[in-house]
């Protein structure tokens, strides 16, 4: 026995956490996470779920601008009806148009009647007939342009009868045609952009499902060590959990944000005098995603981080299954 | 130097009489950790650590590797497990730590029959058998200090509260010096010893080391050896597979003898 040295002997560790202990070296060892950190496979995911949630981001923007474009042009249309008086004799003609401004004026729910002036109706018809034409000669349909209150809803039936049994040259355009294939129009894209928008979803959960699984797969032989030096299953899914949630949300909100950042820089560039209307400088509606858009898009950050983070779990606990 | 590094200084009396000394060193220590009468409390009368009853197993379709087994093994108990290469040791062993369900019989660990483990138990009950396996399983993003103090970490424990003990069993086991460094950098001995001081930190009642000198020369295998018997001198039953007759004609211990399937004990 060799006891010449007991004062050497190191001290035994404390019974109680308590007790101020000495140890070795109070040298900082930084705790390495039990899941690694910066693997090629955990890169390779953050990849792969930043793309796809961008993927998914563009489609929820766009299919949200393009709703919103189609409901604002639908209700600009449905906005407005017209009034068009054939051409004959000027002075009969005139006292067409002030007859069926009259009658516009006495129905509730128009706000205002509109005679379109030569220079007006001639703006119209540039595009058909060319520019410095003189409109006088022409028998030229006058238009009267109504504008509805979209309160209230003018009984446009009636007027439409009134006015042609008093001015049988006159017709009355409630645009319905237009409205009604504009609708159609906004429903088929609807349709087909809820049909891309599930399809995409469909997609980037598979592809999130199966990039997840395939990383917690490299990373076996800690599930199986952790299993084996006794941690509970559920203290091993927390920290495969822990983990995948952190790289599922710095992938999706990078795709996220980046999604965003593109909606928002296409909506600036009319302000460098890219892409601008000149009815409506500043701003294109048929590319602002609005706020259902944006709200959309971190919707689909939070599934994304949450898919991640949940497959870690079930994977780990199929993984544990196959281990016993 | 620390005072308990285990490494061997070639003495004029050859490597062999230096490890002798090294041992000679470990012998008095008593490990703090190792009291084995708090242990044996926690025993039933006769209750045992492990019982096998008629336990056979077949891997898939194939032929039953293991048939009609049936032995103990008793608290504070030293026994190899020793047979052919093939014969069924490590199958034997994962059948011990419950990483496979026997094909029919009957085993229980500790008094409780494994057939009936929730998950949660099954964990409980792995803390309680410190496992050193045939290709070590160190965790290559840790270090070996990390390494060998995982099984505390995963109890929930604070770094702080297991630091100064991880420390002092890595300077028993001689890495003192490594502690700081990745396995893929130990050397085999290095790695074998890293394993076994991770089976040992949690205090385990039962030992289980499949080959632990299957890959260092006979005189780390003796010192090896000895750290064993020194572990089941303080209360721990050790069961240790091995195929290197050597060795077992080194400590007069209980044989298990797995041939054909069948097991045989020469106590
Ligand atoms: N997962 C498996 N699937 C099918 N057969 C297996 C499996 N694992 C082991 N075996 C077979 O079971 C038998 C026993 O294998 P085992 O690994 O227990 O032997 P061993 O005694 O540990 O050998 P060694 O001394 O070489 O380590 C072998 O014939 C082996 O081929
Ligand atoms: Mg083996």
């Amino acid at each position: 026995m060799s006891t010449t040295d007991d004062t050497t002997v190191p001290a035994p560790p404390p019974a109680t956490p308590g007790k101020p202990e000495k140890p070795a070296k109070p040298k900082a060892v930084p705790v390495t996470p039990i899941v690694p950190g910066a693997t090629v496979a955990g890169r390779a995911l953050i990849a792969v779920v930043a793309i796809m949630t961008f993927l998914a981001a563009l489609t929820i923007g766009s299919v949200m601008a393009v709703r919103s474009t189609a409901g604002a042009w639908r209700s600009d249309v449905t906005r407005e009806v017209t009034i068009q008086i054939r051409a004959g004799d000027k002075a009969v003609t005139d006292a067409q148009v002030r007859a069926a401004v009259d009658l516009a004026q006495q129905t509730p729910g128009i706000l205002e009647a509109h005679v379109l002036t030569e220079t007006e109706t001639g703006r119209l018809l540039e595009p058909w007939l060319g520019a410095g034409l003189d409109y006088s000669d022409l028998p030229v349909p006058r238009i009267v342009v109504l504008r509805l209150d979209p309160a209230a809803s003018p009984d446009l039936a009636r007027l439409r009868r009134t006015l042609t049994d008093r001015i049988p040259t006159a017709a009355l355009d409630d645009h319905r045609t237009w409205s009604r294939r504009l609708g159609a129009m906004a429903e088929g894209v609807m349709i087909t952009g809820f049909g891309l928008l599930a399809l995409v979803g469909v997609a980037t959960v598979l592809s999130v499902v199966f990039a997840t699984r395939a990383a917690v797969a490299t990373n076996r032989t800690i599930v199986e060590v952790l299993h084996f030096v006794g941690a509970r299953d559920g203290f091993i899914a927390a920290q495969f959990q822990r983990h995948f949630l952190k790289i599922g949300m710095q992938g999706g909100i990078l795709g996220g944000v980046a999604a965003a950042a593109l909606f928002g820089g296409l909506m600036s560039l009319p302000r460098f005098g890219i892409l601008a209307d000149p009815e409506n400088p500043g701003i294109i509606t048929w590319l602002d995603p609005g706020w259902l858009g944006f709200g959309g898009i971190a919707i689909a950050v939070i599934i994304i981080a949450l898919v991640t983070a949940l497959t870690s779990r079930i994977t780990v606990y199929r993984t544990l299954r196959t281990i016993a | 130097m620390p005072r308990w590094n285990l490494d061997v200084q070639p003495g004029p009396a050859g490597p062999l009489a230096a490890a002798e000394d090294a041992f000679r060193l470990i012998q008095p220590l008593a490990f703090p950790l190792y009291g084995g009468a708090r242990r044996l409390l926690r025993f039933e009368e006769g209750e045992g650590v492990v019982r096998f009853e008629n336990v056979g197993l077949r891997y898939g379709m194939g032929p039953e590797v293991l048939k009609d087994v049936t032995f103990n093994i008793e608290p504070n108990s030293f026994q190899f497990l020793t047979g052919p290469s093939g014969a069924g040791k490590t199958t034997l062993m994962r059948l011990l730590f419950l990483n496979m369900k026997p094909t029919r019989g009957l085993i229980s660990l500790f008094g409780r029959d494994v057939s009936s483990l929730d998950p949660d138990e099954v964990a409980v009950i792995r803390r309680r058998i410190g496992i050193v396996f045939q290709d070590f399983r160190l965790l290559d993003h840790f270090t070996t200090y990390e390494n060998v103090a995982l099984p505390l970490r995963v109890l929930g424990k604070e770094e702080a509260s297991y630091r100064a003990e991880v420390t002092e069993l890595l300077h028993w086991v001689g890495l003192g010096d490594r502690m700081h460094v990745m396995p893929p950098v130990l050397s085999g001995g290095e790695k074998q010893r890293a394993a076994i001081a991770r089976a040992l930190i949690g205090r385990p009642e039962f030992l289980l080391a499949d080959e632990p000198t299957g890959n260092v020369d006979p005189t780390l295998a003796r010192r090896l050896l000895r750290l064993f018997v020194e572990l089941n001198r303080s209360g721990t039953s050790v069961l240790l597979a091995t195929h290197d007759i050597a060795l077992m004609d080194q400590f007069d211990a209980r044989r298990l003898v797995i041939a054909d399937g069948r097991l045989y004990v020469y106590d």
